[in-house]
């Protein structure tokens, strides 16, 4: 085998103050399911380089409009979400798999285990998928998802959010987030969102509004783009 | 240079994610060769409680070692019989199962050779991002020259290791937090 010929672009760490820690007492759940040792430091090797990148399925274009997934249209304020996938040098990362789920209009999922008393949507299911163009964009269109409640702690509320799924060119980029809407009075006081340390890392969850993406007499655009670990300049063998 | 979009949770409500088929069991077909093998997993937390409401993710080279990506140099074009790559959540024992083929090795640091082994990213409500680890395969006698697990203190590796059950069938615990806590890595 010829291994000593294989050079491999090594990813960037993602820095602690960038992330979330794991360890965040405010947001309560975290309390018994964040380990307590270190992480274990390891190199990347082929096997954390590579992930799943390949098209594993057909993507139908309703997959991408979640207000077409059913015969009539969800309750709602109907809406574009719109942005670029890239890596932290500024490059696009195309033909990436993009997934979203969210809850409708009311602030419930159509999820068994979601006990919100709001009421469900029969036409909207919340969950769409799609693959980056050639320039690392994506769209979706959606309705606003509602504000919910929850038990973190007394008269606890998630702002708006879209979770978001993406994949980039290997396992190491593997991301699962959640996406902001301006202004939501709600932010101020969400520990899964004020669990992340540094300010702009913060703010970067919040979509912009945007006119331009904004289609005439039919639906508000918001931007939201996803930044996904950059690689190092050169190579190194493995 | 930009910064990295931080991780957010999982959240409890991600099977919405899983809603396409499409996406989820590319792991072992009937033709794929190699060793079938299944792995049951059980997730629990710091207070012993199973984790219900988990997201696990495999990555995973062939039989041969190979990686399906592109950046595997011997590996020309999509692998039609094997993804590699497979998702599920646990159920309301915290548990899992992956039906797969057992992985060949893939070379390491320095053109070593890993032992065969499973990546497994977790993520779950109360995670603020993902778990990386690994599942080796106590059955493997390569374990003992693995270059990763050798980072890794004798006592904590057995955390990383699958155990056989009946030929073909392991199990493999993952506890969280407190006694007996899985490895996790930083990679
Ligand atoms: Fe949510």
């Amino acid at each position: 085998m010829e291994d000593s010929k294989v050079q491999l672009n090594r990813y960037q760490n993602r820095l602690a103050s960038h992330d979330p820690p794991n360890n965040s007492p405010k947001y309560r759940a975290t309390t018994n399911r964040h380990p307590k040792q270190p992480l274990v430091i390891i190199p990347q090797t082929l096997s954390e380089v590579t992930g799943p990148v390949y098209d594993y399925g057909q993507i139908e274009p309703t997959d991408s409009d979640l207000t077409c997934q059913h015969p009539a249209e969800p309750i709602g304020e109907r809406i574009i979400v719109s942005g670029r996938l890239l890596d932290t040098e500024d490059r696009p990362i195309p033909n990436s798999l993009v997934e979203i789920w969210q809850a409708n209009a009311a602030g419930r999922y159509a999820h068994r285990r979601d006990t919100h008393s709001a009421p469900l949507d029969r036409n909207f299911s919340g969950a769409g998928r799609m693959l980056t163009d050639k320039n690392g964009h994506f769209r979706f269109i959606t309705i606003k998802p509602g504000a919910y409640p929850w038990d973190n702690h007394v008269n606890a509320w998630r702002p708006a959010h879209i979770h978001f799924s993406v994949f980039g060119q290997s396992f190491l980029t593997r991301l699962v987030t959640q996406m902001y809407f301006p202004n939501d009075p709600l932010l101020e006081f969400d520990p899964i969102f004020n669990a992340i340390e540094d300010n702009q890392s913060r703010q970067s969850l919040i979509a912009a509004f945007d006119l331009e993406l904004t289609e005439p007499g039919w639906a508000l655009g918001y931007r939201f783009d996803i930044v996904l670990r950059g690689r190092h300049a050169t190579a190194t063998g493995l | 240079m930009r910064f990295p979009t931080p991780f957010q949770t999982v959240g409890p409500f991600f099977s919405l994610l899983l809603s396409s088929e499409r996406y989820c069991a590319l792991l072992r077909k009937e033709q794929t060769p190699g060793q079938a093998v299944s792995v049951k997993g059980t997730i629990h937390d710091g207070v012993g409680q199973p984790v219900t409401d988990a997201l696990i993710e495999i990555w995973q080279a062939n039989s041969s070692g190979c990686c399906n990506h592109p950046e595997d140099p011997r590996t020309k074009e999509p692998n039609g019989t094997f993804g590699g790559f497979d998702r599920a959540h646990t159920d309301d024992r915290g548990s899992f199962v992956v039906e797969t083929i057992k992985p060949g090795r893939v070379p390491g640091p320095n053109g070593k050779m890993q032992a065969p082994h499973l990546l497994l990213s977790l993520f779950a409500r109360g995670l603020l991002t993902r778990l990386v680890t690994r599942i080796y395969f106590d059955d493997e006698s390569s374990n003992t020259d693995d270059p990763i697990l050798a980072l890794v203190t004798p006592n904590r590796r057995p955390t990383l290791i699958a155990t056989s059950v009946v030929p073909g069938s392991y199990r493999f615990e993952v506890v969280l937090q407190g006694p007996g806590e899985t490895v996790f890595f930083n990679v």
